[in-house]
């Protein structure tokens, strides 16, 4: 039972991190009815945003030798504080990284075919990848602890500092989604646009405006990410978005595609299920079970969890 | 004052519109009669900003808006209540009303704009909580109607409002047109296809036929002529 429990926890805080990389590739479904394949690599950005923040922005470019800034050099690493701040910031450079994406790749072919965006998304993704290789270097880094690392025994249970982070800022920040999209004029406007956008633009909503937005918002979420999943697995790379982009990805569809609890829902259930199986005889299969998964949904419920279905319009 | 002059509009390889010139003075109803794929639809869709024409000018109390994005012509006092309504179906009614305040800052004004659509249409005012989806037709034409007045606009363009809707609801609604005309002193561009109900309503009428203006009038002769009567009054 306790184990039962045990892996519980460990399959929502995976879960957790899908769910806020799904967010992303939902809501920018919902305006633009077309997957950001880069929005994985938003999500590898964020990561590296975090740890050069969290270093002080120690940051040498290849060549240069000199430490290019320096910010709270005496911040203690491992606080609260710092591990906000680090949060914070890094949400808002990748917020403004996922505007500059949409703004400069994808708005110039928003009247072209759906396929030129999907292509041109895979080479932003490509883009991204190697220009980080290419700025930061190929090989792994260690990421630093920004929580006080300690294991806390709940009963039975074993719950370590960075599981409970995870879980409370992805609760928190789903809040905020859930606030942004439900209560404010912006998140009306944005589901209005994803309804119609020629209506939207009827009443005086200004298209580009909300998308960019909504680009904004999803980018966040991506670092957030990005930042917890470092977090608990120490280590970054710049080809670390593929995998779990993926397996978000699979998230929003088992959710139901443009359906924004439908991602939280479906990254939390993907994440339960991998750290299931992990945790069974078949762990060897673990990453490829998000594939099966998305192969029989699309067999079998392509409108997804909470999705519902809908007759294309011609 | 709204004026349109040799407006040329393509679809593609199709001219939709071969060079339209009309005028609507304000605090008038004016309608477009017209058949199926006449172009009515398309000159509302211009004024608005959906469509943009080949060659012609669309001029607005002396300004000129065919080089206006559809969401700039609403601040410049224009609302198009569009064909098939298009209400937000996954938002609820007061969220749809909300959308319509969208360039509205002023609290006050808001309500008060409120206040007014829910005198015209108290239905509305039952429904705010419901998603506006599952309203009937005729709720759904009066919400179109009430968003596109939440933006305090000089200049109503209503595109098939008595469309898929009970008989009974479209005298209604016709009726509330008028009224939104004569007390709020709303200039209306009405397109319809009931001829009838279209020239009982309005002071001046064109009559639309692939693409171009046949003939204009004010409705009182049209409802007379003899061609009119023919073509779209049934006999």
């Amino acid at each position: 039972m306790s184990e039962f429990l045990q892996q519980i926890i460990n399959g929502l805080s995976l879960g957790s991190i899908y769910a806020l990389i799904a967010l992303g590739y939902t809501m920018v479904y919902g305006v633009l009815r077309f997957i950001n394949f880069a929005h994985s690599d938003v999500f590898m950005a964020g990561a590296f945003a975090g740890y050069y923040m969290s270093r002080g922005f120690e940051f040498t470019l290849p060549g240069m030798h000199k430490k290019a800034l320096f910010i709270f050099k005496g911040l203690p690493q491992e606080s609260f504080l710092a591990g906000s701040f680090v949060l914070l910031g890094s949400m808002a450079i990748c917020a403004f990284l996922g505007i500059l994406i949409e703004r400069f790749a994808y708005r110039p072919l928003r009247n072209s075919s759906k396929l030129n965006v999907l292509i041109t998304a895979i080479g932003v993704s490509l883009l991204l990848e190697n220009l980080a290789q290419a700025l930061f270097g190929a090989t792994p880094k260690a990421f630093p602890p920004l929580l006080p690392s300690k294991s806390i025994h709940l009963g039975p249970l074993l719950v370590s500092t960075n599981q409970i982070g995870v879980l409370l800022i992805t609760f928190v920040l789903m809040m905020a989604l859930q606030y942004i999209v439900r209560r404010t004029k912006m998140g009306t406007a944005m589901r209005a646009v994803s309804f119609n956008p020629t209506a939207a633009s009827l009443v005086g909503v200004n298209n580009d405006v909300i998308i960019s937005f909504t680009f904004g918002l999803g980018s966040a979420l991506a670092a957030a990410g990005g930042i917890l999943y470092a977090l608990n697995y120490q280590s970054i790379d710049p080809l670390m978005g593929v995998l779990p982009g993926l397996k978000a990805f699979v998230a929003a569809v088992l959710g139901g595609i443009g359906n924004i609890p439908g991602a939280a829902l479906g990254g939390l259930v993907l994440g339960l299920v991998e750290t299931f199986v992990n945790g069974s005889r078949f762990s060897s299969y673990t990453d490829a079970i998000a594939f099966a998964i998305l192969i029989l949904i699309l067999l079998f419920r392509p409108e997804g969890l909470l999705g519902k279905s809908q007759v294309e319009k011609v | 004052m709204l004026e349109i002059k040799d407006l040329i509009v393509n679809y593609g390889v199709i001219t939709a519109l071969h060079g339209i010139t009309l005028t609507v003075p304000d605090g008038k109803i004016v309608t477009l009669i017209g058949a199926n794929g006449a172009g009515k639809t398309t000159i509302l869709r211009s004024i608005s900003g959906l469509v943009k024409p080949v060659s012609g000018e669309i001029v607005y109390q002396g300004a000129l808006l065919d080089r206006l994005r559809a969401h700039e012509i609403v601040k410049r006092g224009l609302a198009h209540v569009p064909e098939g309504r298009m209400v937000f179906a996954n938002l609820t009614v007061e969220e749809n009303l909300q959308m319509g305040a969208y360039l509205q800052f002023q609290p006050a004004a808001i309500e008060k704009e409120r206040e007014y659509i829910f005198s015209i249409f108290p239905r509305l005012k039952e429904r705010l909580a419901q998603i506006a989806g599952t309203l009937s037709g005729g709720e759904q034409q009066m919400l179109a109607i009430g968003r596109a007045l939440m933006s305090r606009p000089r200049f109503l363009m209503l595109d098939e409002p008595s469309l898929g809707i009970a008989p009974l609801l479209v005298k209604t609604i016709f009726e509330k047109i008028v009224e939104i005309n004569r007390e709020r002193g709303i200039t209306i561009l009405l397109v319809e296809q009931n001829a009838n109900l279209a020239l009982e309503i309005s002071d001046y009428g064109y009559v639309i036929e692939t693409g171009r203006i046949i003939l204009h009038d004010d409705s009182k002769v049209l409802r007379q002529s003899e061609a009119v009567r023919k073509a779209y009054l049934g006999g």
